[in-house]
């Protein structure tokens, strides 16, 4: 395991998400307001990109004619088949017991302890001024 | 956990060349037809528009999950809709995934169910003329179908006997929901057309002749409509059938595309226990029909059918026979089936090579 430097803070402002490739896997990287999540870039189906998914909200309803709308921007949907998968954990919502698309822990890290390391940071240029985005793995 | 399903997928297929039976390129827009269309039509395409038989001209009777029923990654960088840029094609599709043949199905303005009846036969010529310079001369492995105006059989004829012989054209294709049952009469010289020049009909579920897709009535949801398609399709083998089109055309082929085919053995058993008890109704059937759906019909894999175990599928393509079924991945549309991950049944080599590439070969007759 080691500390990974994937992005600016600055690059992926809220609602926005990066592709990263940490140690050759592909993580499509989040940002919901100001917090920071990595999902895997393979959808457990088919195969299908999650990075271009859109960000969407949950629909609920106990009943017919009834329904609830929340968490908007948490949920991303892929962009083959629309499978809807939670941002913050990877389930699934069609079968969250069985399946989900594997997160990883991000972290945000300031320059001054980027700088000092021990980081991976391999395509990012680092200064003491900047935040950073790092994922463990 | 996170790779659950994709662990029991199929190994990848990326070794075999594939054949795939559902790809559909697309036009910009209808100007794109401009330089394959005479001024008297390119006025009449400006002035009246495309008119079908169906209501609220400019919507469509089909529902969408997506912009354009594409996946979302299927928009050209450079511009244009899903389909329509065959350098995008080929990086996204051909290339990557080692396709050796892709059956062209266009499915945003056609001639084949024009209310214009000369301006759908004009309109067809323009396509097939469009398809023929812009596509598959373009890249060789793409291949066209014909299409034509199913309800105006002596302009069909033209049509396929215009193309006939021009191996860049493998099939012929009309709307499949035709005015009348497509099994009936008046379809058949297109049929007996298409047979005598070698051509199979590739019936990709599209057009409208004002009903319903599905025989319930209008659906609420698109989840609720979506496999109408299938119950649609299963009609229409029905009445080719019934009908005798086959007896009646030896040599007729007809392909069911984008109806997927877990249906497909159980209308044949239904079939032959009708046709057991009432054969007196139908006399021209001197066979039990399943055997004319096993003699001259294929059928496209997509949309796939996904069993809770995978393995199950394997019993309902044995019953339908390994023959029958063609690969298809309906790139670029939402419901794309990945040749490496949509087929999680675990297949022999021999039928691996059926299913992705062989079966389609010689129904297509790839091979001349």
């Amino acid at each position: 395991m080691s500390k990974h430097v994937v992005a600016t803070v600055a690059e992926i402002p809220p609602g926005k998400r990066k592709l990263v490739t940490v140690r050759g896997r592909s993580i499509a990287v989040f940002n919901l307001d100001g917090e920071f999540y990595g999902l895997f870039n393979r959808c457990p189906h088919q195969g299908g990109p999650m990075c271009e998914g859109i960000l969407t909200g949950l629909i609920q309803s106990n009943e017919p004619g009834h329904y609830e709308y929340s968490r908007a921007g948490e949920i991303l949907r892929c962009p083959w088949h629309g499978w809807e998968f939670d941002v913050r954990t990877g389930q699934s919502f069609c079968d969250p017991s069985k399946i989900s698309v594997r997160s990883y822990p991000m972290e945000v890290a300031p320059g001054q302890t980027v700088v000092q390391g021990p980081y991976v940071a391999e395509t990012i240029p680092v200064t003491v001024e900047e935040q950073y985005v790092v994922v463990e793995m | 956990m996170s790779q659950t399903l994709l662990e029991r997928a199929a190994a990848p297929a990326a070794r075999l060349m594939l054949v795939d039976c559902d790809v559909h390129h697309a036009l910009r827009s209808p100007a794109d037809l401009h330089p394959y269309l005479s001024q008297r039509w390119r006025e009449h395409l400006k002035t009246y528009g495309s008119r079908k038989p169906t209501p609220f001209t400019g919507a469509s009777p089909f529902f969408k999950s997506a912009p354009a029923l594409s996946r979302k990654d299927t928009w050209p960088p450079a511009g244009g809709t899903p389909g329509s840029d065959l350098a995008f094609m080929q990086e996204q599709l051909l290339d990557r995934y080692g396709i050796e043949a892709g059956m062209l199905h266009l499915l945003s303005i056609t001639g084949m169910d024009q209310r214009n009846q000369d301006f759908g036969a004009a309109l067809c010529r323009a396509i097939n003329e469009w398809q023929y310079a812009e596509w598959t001369q373009q890249d060789r492995r793409l291949k066209a179908a014909i299409v034509v105006p199913g309800e105006d059989a002596p302009a069909a004829i033209a049509e396929i006997e215009h193309w006939a012989g021009n191996r860049d054209f493998c099939q012929v294709s009309l709307v499949t929901h035709t005015i009348e049952p497509m099994g009936r009469r008046r379809y058949w010289p297109i049929f007996e057309a298409a047979a005598a020049n070698g051509l199979p009909i590739g019936l990709h579920s599209s057009g409208s002749n004002g009903h319903a897709i599905s025989p319930a009535g209008w659906s609420s949801f698109y989840t609720e409509e979506h496999h109408s398609i299938a119950i649609s399709q299963q009609g229409l083998v029905s009445s080719l059938v019934c009908e005798g089109v086959f007896s009646r055309i030896p040599a007729l082929k007809v392909v069911i595309v984008e109806a997927g085919l877990a249906w497909v053995p159980s209308l044949c058993w239904r079939l032959d226990r009708h046709w057991a008890r009432m054969r007196d109704e139908v006399p021209h059937l001197t066979r039990p029909p399943s055997e004319y759906i096993r003699e001259q019909m294929w059928f496209t894999t997509q949309p796939m059918d996904e069993p809770e175990n995978p393995d199950d599928l394997r019993d309902i393509l044995s019953w339908l026979g390994w023959d029958r079924i063609l690969f298809a991945t309906d790139y670029p549309h939402w419901d794309f089936d990945d040749p490496d991950t949509a087929m999680k049944v675990s297949l022999t080599e021999q039928q691996r090579r059926m299913v992705f590439r062989d079966n389609a070969r010689s129904v297509y007759g790839l091979d001349k």
